[in-house]
């Protein structure tokens, strides 16, 4: 599973950063990327613009999962908990208090990195690895599940709603419908995770989380303190999830314990970065611009299917049956991902 | 790949030994748990100040509850204990075969008890098919995160599936033998009653067909070493296909008897995927007895607990005994010592 590693730094005279020249090359592919997606609002139709935000959410969530699951090695199966306490906070600070939710924001994805810090370190401390480290964090997200359900403040089963502003306002983050600010700040938002990710994966703490994944033994003879290596990528992985749990919360302005801590949060931030890669840098992203607009596509496609299809019509389900199929088969023919099986090609 | 493969040749090849339930540490916990069980139910009748034919109400419902998880989460037993698969399709195969009763029931109107005989035979086909097909390419793989993976879009591929063929229309199986009788002072529902008494029935098969039968000597000695059972001649991928068969066979037998209980939606199964984790996991990987005493103790838990939680926070207690199930006894409550 070694993925990315440090080429050694080149002394060259020409080169002034001291960047290691994986880390280098992925930073220009990511401004290269992040400037032509900016552009993006300008091409596509008013009609597609909530797909390509929604496939944005995906992608963040994609790229926090991978962090800890694809770079830590350790699997989480709930990483509900941690979108749904980015969402809740937020969106009880500034329902109760007023708060921006700039401010909220940063509150939910601190408060989710403690708390991911903690479910882990209780996990690795009771060693549990494989399986039922994904059962213990699956069994969390579930309890904050139930646990909002039964929440007074948190408005029980009814959710809750941000109130909707007359006026445009950057501190509340709330927008005209369908302006572009709505697709650009995730935008953004998406970006600095990446970098983050670049940055954490090319550090020496990085490369440190990554010689645990493959082989913890041999790594904590070597005096690496496993514990603390481990539960870096966590918090950053908790902190960039929350974000978009945040984001989710603004853009469509409610918050429900279904959509905050329901299971298909959890696989939510999972299936892209698996359809994408694994413990790669571009895989969830990758992922995520193939299953964000799936369904649009799909649902599209059926409103005027060829003959031989025409009995689906009116039928609900298709869309997520394609996309639990692409699941199955890349997860048992491709899996690496399909970044990091073209990825293969390319260096063979 | 199994958590204790080892300690199972212990426990396996000692049964000639006397279980004495004070010195072995399945014993002791069993002993644990149903004191903890009794002490809690008179706990709740002298200080819960609640009316005592409720409580009554409460226990009996309970029991009857556990049935169905019971019979629910045999089948992981064999899928998750046996093969180290986390099964996320098990829902979903339960959905699965409860929408085979009803499209039997509905088209031909058989009694649907009659369907389950039919049902479990397919089941096992199905699961003897996905095993064979899917899981087989991935076991020799160590990483445990893709059967999940496969597990997750096969169940998402089944409930939309079945959502694309039977739409989402709340369905239901009428019970040829509908009505309740009185356990005790308490009502109790016929078809829960059946329900729990196919529970029994299944799990007293499983166990036939685990110590008794060739099929069973393979499928432990796979479970315990499966490098030296295909060394000495067991084909392991056919045990594999055979125990994953089995294990949708006692689902689908599980999926027959709980239609005639539940409003039928594709979701409905869902709920119970994680329910039977917990179940598996607190008995005990591969322990059928303990599946049955985890099970019942569950259902327990939530209908008691419901008194004072009202909702889903009985669910909330569920789940954090199982975080300390996990945390404090990996091997389960009946699991062997690593």
């Amino acid at each position: 599973m070694t993925s990315q590693r440090v080429s050694p730094t080149r002394t060259h005279s020409g080169w002034k950063w001291s960047l290691p020249t994986g880390a280098r090359r992925h930073y220009l592919v990511l401004a290269v990327v992040l400037a032509v997606m900016a552009l993006l609002p300008l091409v596509v139709s008013e009609s597609a613009l909530p797909v390509v935000i929604r496939t944005l959410i995906y992608a963040l969530m994609a790229v926090g999962w991978n962090l800890m699951s694809g770079y830590g090695g350790m699997f989480s199966f709930g990483h509900a908990a941690f979108f749904g306490v980015g969402a809740y906070t937020n969106a009880y600070l500034l329902t109760a208090f007023g708060i921006s939710p700039w401010i909220g924001m940063i509150a939910g994805a601190a408060l989710s990195a403690g708390i991911g810090v903690l479910i882990a370190y209780l996990c690795l401390k009771y060693k549990l690895a494989g399986s039922y480290f994904a059962l213990a964090t699956f069994a969390f997200a579930q309890m904050f599940l139930f646990l909002t359900f039964n929440l007074e403040f948190l408005n029980k089963s009814e959710g809750i709603n941000i109130p909707l502003l007359s006026e445009e306002s950057w501190i509340m983050m709330q927008f005209d419908q369908g302006s572009f600010q709505y697709y650009w700040i995730p935008l953004v938002l998406l970006g600095a995770a990446v970098s983050v990710s670049i940055g954490f994966v090319y550090s020496r703490s990085g490369q440190f989380a990554q010689a645990i994944r493959d082989d913890s033994t041999a790594a904590e003879s070597l005096g690496i303190k496993v514990m603390k290596y481990r539960l870096i990528p966590v918090a950053l992985s908790c902190a960039i999830t929350a974000i978009a749990g945040s984001y989710y919360t603004q853009y469509y302005l409610f918050i429900g314990p279904e959509q905050a801590f329901g299971l298909h949060a959890s696989t939510d931030a999972i299936i892209p970065a698996v359809i994408g890669g694994i413990g790669t840098i571009w895989g969830p992203l990758i992922g995520a611009a193939v299953v964000g607009p799936l369904s649009t596509i799909v649902a599209g496609f059926m409103r005027n299917p060829p003959p031989f299809l025409e009995f689906l019509q009116g039928t609900s389900g298709l869309d997520v049956a394609i996309y639990a199929i692409l699941l199955i088969v890349i997860v048992v023919f491709l899996p690496k991902g399909i970044y990091g099986t073209i990825r293969e090609w390319i260096r063979k | 790949m199994n958590v204790d493969a080892s300690s199972r040749v212990e426990a396996d090849s000692a049964p000639k030994k006397r279980w004495n339930l004070f010195q072995t540490g399945r014993g002791r916990m069993l002993l644990v748990m149903l004191a903890a069980t009794v002490f809690g139910i008179a706990a709740v009748y002298l200080f819960g100040e609640k009316d005592s034919a409720l409580v009554t109400q409460t226990v009996v419902t309970g029991l009857l509850l556990g049935g169905v998880y019971v019979l629910v989460s045999l089948g992981l037993t064999l899928i998750f204990g046996v093969l180290g698969i986390v099964n996320f399709a098990h829902g979903a195969m339960l959905t699965m075969a409860m929408y085979l009763v009803y499209f039997m029931v509905s088209s031909t109107g058989i009694n649907p008890y009659i369907a389950v005989a039919l049902t479990a035979p397919i089941m096992f086909g199905f699961g003897w098919l996905v095993q064979s097909t899917l899981m087989n390419r991935l076991t020799s793989d160590v990483g445990h995160a893709r059967p999940l993976l496969v597990t997750l879009g096969l169940a998402l591929l089944i409930t939309n599936t079945l959502l694309m063929i039977f739409g989402g229309r709340p369905q239901s199986v009428p019970s040829p033998y509908a009505g309740s009788v009185q356990i005790l002072g308490a009502l109790a529902d016929v078809p829960r009653i059946i329900a729990f008494l196919g529970a029994v029935a299944v799990a007293a098969g499983l166990i036939v067909i685990l110590r008794k039968s060739p099929l069973g000597l393979s499928i432990r000695a796979v479970a315990a070493n499966d490098m030296g059972a295909s060394l000495v001649g067991v084909n392991v991928k056919r045990i594999y296909a055979m125990t994953f068969g089995l294990g949708a066979a006692s689902v689908g037998v599980a999926g027959g008897l709980l239609a005639p209980l539940t409003s039928l939606v594709p979701s409905v199964g869902d709920q119970f995927t994680a329910i039977a984790f917990v179940i598996v996991v607190l008995g005990g990987l591969d322990s059928i007895p303990g599946a049955l005493i985890g099970g019942v103790f569950i259902g327990l838990l939530q209908s008691v607990g419901s008194l004072f939680l009202p909702g889903s926070g009985s669910l909330l207690l569920v789940f954090a005994m199982f975080v300390l199930v996990l945390f404090l006894r990996p091997q389960g409550l009946f699991g062997a010592k690593q």
